[in-house]
């Protein structure tokens, strides 16, 4: 089978380079291993309302829950309140993410991609040196997909990167690894994201409560994987649940890992894209990575689409993708490191102390940024090595 | 060696993607281990389900 482009991976990442690139004129394959396309879902399904709706038009079809706002809590239980709009690229909308990835799956196919599930990537293959396209399993039967460029959106696993010679195995304090159950509990509240610090609940990471609407949520938390153990994260969130809300019914249970490394040094290579997890792009402090993917993944069929139309898809001809997304996206994510890093070495004492520093001031209008100025302000010793991030 | 409890793993991939030798492969729903596993035990560690052991030295 020969193409222009070979996209592996069908998660909001891959869909949108596919789409992208076939929309314009592309021969464009996307190939998924699952034989089902979002499916099991490997995310709290959080994303910004004014975000998401500046790349694709919302469609209640595929959206669980609109919230208000966002609750954070200290770890002895003191809170804040921020509002929506301002919270901003945290929460919003709450997706169905199952029914989501088959949209934009669904929207590819209508672009005039072909999708092949139940294909599997197995490693690249090349021809005097240079990448031309991937061999893959499908139904049990090996197939060459050749193609100028491989664009590698395979999630957490990432192995068409290191394929082409990139490094993009997370070390453990890189990876937040998770666990999450979408429960039923009468406390659930359906108009507000929660949050939950402290190092007992999840050592270097948070508790997070999602609500999917009729006192439904995703219940999870994440846990620095330079702390964790084997199984730590399920076992911390079992017992989350069973002091915090005795009576939940569990109707689903989700476990994953979300790349924290922050920008790595590099996303093309001859031939080759990452994008999303696999470029390891998700938010270092958020967490966050789907809308993250789906820019770069734009922006990945654009770059594409040009360099197969000039005949350079080498290094050169792709160099348009790495700068374009490092300038975009890119700072946030780098900003957001330095913050991770410096935060998970806070101690329950320090957090308590931070969040009732803030309890005088009215944050429910600032982002995180405008919330970090305030802290800062209100903590400059504690503080001091983040003045650089609010400049 | 690497044994995968396959009635614990949550077929997540994390592990795939904290391996620094491409030794895992997720296939669908399970874990497949190759030779190339230096038995570092960054996967176990990492695991969030507790689905994985080291077990035994090299040989
Ligand atoms: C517990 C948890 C909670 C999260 N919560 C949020 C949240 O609230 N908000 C948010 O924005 N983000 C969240 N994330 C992160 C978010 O899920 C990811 O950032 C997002 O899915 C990345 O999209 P992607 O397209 O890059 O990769 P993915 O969505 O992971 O898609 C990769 C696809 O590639 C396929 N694939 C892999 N290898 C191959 C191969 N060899 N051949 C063929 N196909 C292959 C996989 O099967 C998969 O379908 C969370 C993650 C976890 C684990
Ligand atoms: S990290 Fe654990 S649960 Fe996830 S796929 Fe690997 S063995 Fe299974
Ligand atoms: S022990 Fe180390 S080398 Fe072996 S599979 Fe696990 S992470 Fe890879």
């Amino acid at each position: 089978m020969r193409c222009d482009v070979v996209v592996v991976g069908a998660g909001p990442g891959g869909s949108m380079a596919a789409k992208t690139a076939a929309e314009r004129g592309l021969k464009v394959v996307l190939i998924e291993k699952r034989q089902e396309i979002g499916d099991p879902v490997r995310c709290a399904e959080g994303v910004s309302k004014a975000r998401l709706s500046s790349m694709i038009k919302p469609d209640p079809k595929w959206i669980a829950s609109e919230v208000k706002g966002a609750r954070l809590y200290a770890p002895d239980g003191t809170s804040i309140v921020m509002s929506e709009d301002k919270s901003g690229d945290e929460v919003g909308y709450v997706l169905e993410r199952k029914i989501f990835d088959r949209a934009l799956a669904m929207d590819t196919a209508r672009a005039g991609a072909k999708v092949m599930v139940k294909t599997r990537a197995l490693d690249l293959i090349r021809r005097d040196g240079s990448v031309r396209g991937v061999r893959a399993m499908r139904y049990g039967e090996i197939i060459d997909i050749e193609a100028d460029v491989v664009i590698g959106a395979d999630g957490v696993e990432s192995k068409v990167g290191r394929w082409a010679g990139i490094d993009t195995s997370l070390k453990p304090g890189d990876i937040e690894v998770c666990a999450q159950f979408l429960l039923y509990d009468k406390s659930i509240d359906d108009e507000y994201c929660e949050f939950f610090l402290g190092n007992e609940l999840a050592p270097g990471g948070y508790v997070w409560s999602f609500p999917k609407g009729e006192h439904l949520a995703n219940v999870g938390l994440g846990v620095i994987g330079s702390r964790s153990e084997p199984g730590a994260p399920v076992k911390l969130l079992r017992r989350f649940v069973e002091t915090r809300m005795p009576d939940a019914r569990i109707v689903e249970m989700v476990v994953g890992g979300v790349p924290v490394s922050g920008p790595i040094e590099r996303t093309i290579a001859d031939g080759v894209v990452l994008v999303g997890d696999a470029a390891r792009q998700s938010d270092p402090i958020t967490g966050g990575g789907i809308l993250n993917a789906m820019q770069a993944g734009v922006i990945a069929g654009e770059v594409v689409s040009e360099a197969v139309s000039s005949g350079d898809t080498g290094v050169e001809g792709l160099m348009a993708y790495e700068k374009r997304w490092r300038e975009s996206i890119g700072k946030q994510i780098a900003r957001h490191l330095d913050l991770k890093e410096f935060f998970i070495r806070l101690s329950d004492e320090d957090l308590n102390k931070l969040m009732h520093s803030i309890q005088s001031e009215d944050v429910s209008k600032m982002d995180l940024r405008g919330m970090l100025r305030v802290l800062i302000r209100l903590n400059p010793k504690m503080l001091w090595e983040l003045r650089h991030l609010v400049m | 060696m690497i044994t995968v409890n396959r009635y614990v793993c949550g077929y997540c991939g994390a592990c795939v993607g904290v391996c620094p030798v491409c030794a895992l492969e997720l296939v669908e729903t399970w874990i497949e281990v190759s030779d190339e596993c230096i038995e570092c035990g960054r996967c176990v560690k990492l695991c969030p389900t507790g689905a994985l052991s080291l077990e035994g030295a090299k040989g």
